[in-house]
């Protein structure tokens, strides 16, 4: 009962949140300096300055160097990249080779 | 660890790692194979992780040996719950540094796959949560969860197949659980992976009644048990239930104890049941097999040992009062606390409820002598497979214990006797056979001893009799009409007695008959003596009269020579003349 109560303030909240939540905050945990890593971060890094100029906040994360930060941001695969923001917590998994299904997962379609 | 003991025990063996889990370590011979993985599967609901939890439990509470679970499936929470009824506190665990609990979620909705990855996601998060409490055993519960999470099947098995080595580097003991599959040990084909040891938990309902079963289905070099064991989930975790564990060193006895029945004792070698054997009464139906076992439980007691009794038909005042009239009072001992009764339908559980019953209450009377009467009921609880795998290892239970087990087995009369129903014959020691023998419009009870290992024992089958002073076993009459028993037997018992002193008087008959003529003749060799003696007598004084006569003769003779005036007298006479001797 009550996580139905939960659901419907955060539905409610959702439209009225400043625009200031169209930020994308991204992660991207990569295993140290492979070559999939160095792929995934170049590859991010240029869908993000193509779709979202200026809007997002993109941070690689070296998993081999924080590796709690694996467990509690539930990282099995690598690369991963995380959306935290906007809300529905999306992982992508992979690197990137294939740019319409990274934009699926970001939910940048919708944008364009 | 002893190696150089270890080596000379077994000479090849993987060095092993003992899992904790009661029975499972008598299986393998010593655990699961040290720094290596195994591969525990099974379908849903048949113990999997409650087996992987309490491995990783016993090592980090018996063997200081650290764990990180690994759950694919289940939160933490869930898992602590789960298992708090079986006495695992994983909070204390965790918070004293002893076990990691890692939830990995692998929720497909939530995962978009876009090109190449590896699974080093996992691995840093496994090898950090090894580190941080140095690890030595390590739960994957159940990794098979990642293939509905991610799509790449061919990316996924690479990455498990390296996983497994991985873990092999590392060193720790793992435990990977699977979801048994079609025609296969696990959905994905785990066990390709995975070839060192394969355990294969089973959860099957037979006859509305479900028992727990596990197999080594391999355990590369080494030797282990490669039957089915049934095991038990209870409040103490886990026990697997080895049929014989896989030696036979039970310590015997040479201590014998009374059966409560003299002439049986004397039977069996003069002296009863071995200490800590396993006797089987077995027989038709009212043939006497609770009172033989009522008498065994009356002996213990009057020795001052604790009897537990088992009764799947009977409520102990029913059998208190049923013995009560062979005269046998067994309330006495109820109430000293020398005799408990167990008395439950066999039907109420299944066979593996039944056998922790047992165990429990074992343990806890800690009893010399235990009764099962009858074990053929316990078929009803389970199929007659199971009920046997049952007997047979709660003998064997009974036996390390050097406790004296009775079992009685009804056998029903279409059957060959010496076959028990439940067929643990060649387990018992000492085998008695009751049987009833119709004759003569009567119906009697005999009986005999089958076998007695180990014991001087009587071949004879004895009339067997339910008096009011309890269990008395008597001589079969064996002659030439045959074997007879009650009535009949008393009434040819009679026959023989009048038989014997008819004989006896014709006997007695005879021989005076004999002395009699024996005197006749004498008194006939005293009569012939007497005129012999008569005889001798006669000729004696014949023979002197003559000798009378001739000299009479020849002094005449002489007379009248000299009447003559015979010159010759003066020379010698010729020999032979009588006169010549005078």
């Amino acid at each position: 009962m009550k996580r139905q109560r939960d659901t419907t303030k955060k539905f409610e909240e959702t439209p009225a949140q400043p625009p200031e939540s169209d930020r994308y905050v991204l992660r991207l945990y990569v295993t140290g300096m492979a070559q999939r890593s160095t792929e995934a971060v170049a590859g991010s890094k240029s869908i993000c300055e193509e779709y979202l100029d200026g809007r997002y906040d993109l941070q690689a994360i070296d998993i081999y160097q924080h590796p709690h930060l694996a467990k509690d941001e539930r990282i099995i695969a690598a690369p991963t990249l995380v959306k935290k923001l906007p809300v529905s917590l999306r992982h992508v998994i992979g690197n990137r080779s294939g740019k319409d299904r990274v934009s699926l997962g970001l939910d940048l379609r919708l944008k364009t | 660890m002893k190696k150089a003991n270890s080596r000379s025990v077994m000479p090849r063996s993987l060095p092993k790692v003992p899992s904790g889990i009661q029975g499972l370590d008598e299986i393998t011979g010593g655990g699961l194979p040290r720094g290596r993985p195994t591969l525990v599967c099974g379908s849903a609901g048949s113990g999997k992780t409650l087996m992987a939890m309490e491995f990783l439990v016993r090592g980090a509470v018996l063997h200081d040996e650290p764990g990180v679970f690994m759950a694919f499936e289940e939160t933490a929470e869930e898992l602590t719950q789960n298992v708090r009824s079986l006495g695992f506190d994983l909070d204390d665990l965790t918070s004293r540094k002893k076990l990691v609990v890692d939830f990995v979620r692998v929720e497909r909705h939530e995962i978009e796959e876009s090109g190449d990855y590896d699974l080093e996601g996992l691995f840093v998060r496994l090898g950090h949560a090894i580190d941080r409490v140095g690890a030595k055993r390590v739960v994957l519960d159940t990794i098979e969860t990642l293939f509905s999470g991610l799509s790449n099947a061919a990316i996924l098995r690479a990455e498990l197949r390296r996983l497994f080595r991985w873990l092999k580097d590392e060193g720790v003991t793992a435990i990977i659980t699977g979801e048994r599959g079609e025609g296969a040990l696990t959905r994905h084909g785990l066990e390709e992976y995975v070839s060192d040891c394969v355990i294969l938990l089973d959860h099957r309902v037979t006859n509305q009644v479900s028992t727990r079963r596990l197999r080594i289905v391999k355990y590369r070099g080494t030797s282990h048990g490669t039957n089915e064991y049934p095991f038990l989930i209870d409040e103490d975790g886990i026990s697997v239930l080895p049929i014989t564990s896989l030696g036979l060193q039970h310590e015997v006895s040479d201590e014998r104890i009374s059966t409560g029945i003299p002439r049986l004792d004397a039977m069996l070698g003069g002296a009863g049941y071995f200490r800590g054997s396993s006797v089987l009464v077995a027989g038709t139906a009212g043939t006497g097999k609770t009172s033989v076992a009522a008498h065994f439980a009356d002996a213990a007691c009057r020795r001052g040992e604790r009897c537990l009794y088992f009764t799947f038909e009977e409520s102990p005042d029913q059998v208190i009062r049923n013995m009560r009239s062979i005269g046998l009072n067994l309330e006495p001992w109820v109430k000293k606390g020398l005799l408990r009764f167990h008395a439950v339908r066999s039907t109420l559980h299944g066979l593996e409820m039944h056998l922790a019953i047992f165990h429990k209450l074992v343990q806890e009377f800690q009893p010399q002598v235990v009764i099962l009467d009858p074990i053929s009921s316990l078929i009803r609880a389970g199929t007659s497979e199971d009920a046997n795998a049952m007997v047979t290892r709660l003998i064997d239970f009974l036996k390390a214990r050097r406790i004296t087990a009775l079992l009685s087995n009804l056998t029903s009369g279409d059957k060959a006797l010496e076959k028990s129903e439940v067929d643990i014959s060649s387990l018992v020691d000492t085998w008695l056979l009751l049987r009833d023998i119709e004759l003569g419009g009567e119906r009697n009870r005999a009986m005999y001893i089958l076998k007695s290992r180990g014991m001087a024992h009587s071949n004879q089958v004895r009339e067997f009799l339910l008096t009011d002073r309890g269990i008395e076993l008597a001589d079969m009459y064996l002659g030439p009409e045959g074997v007879l028993t009650g009535s009949m037997r008393q009434a040819q018992e009679a026959r023989e007695k009048a038989a014997a002193l008819v004989r006896k008087q014709e006997a007695e008959g005879r021989l005076r008959e004999r002395a009699r003529k024996q005197e006749a003749l004498e008194a006939r060799i005293t009569a012939i003596r007497k005129e012999f003696a008569a005889e001798e007598e006669e000729a004696n004084r014949l023979a002197a009269q003559e000798q009378a006569k001739e000299q009479v003769l020849s002094v005449d003779r002489d007379a009248m020579a000299r009447s003559r005036q015979s010159d010759v007298h003066e020379a010698p006479r010729p020999r032979g003349n009588l006169s010549g001797r005078t």
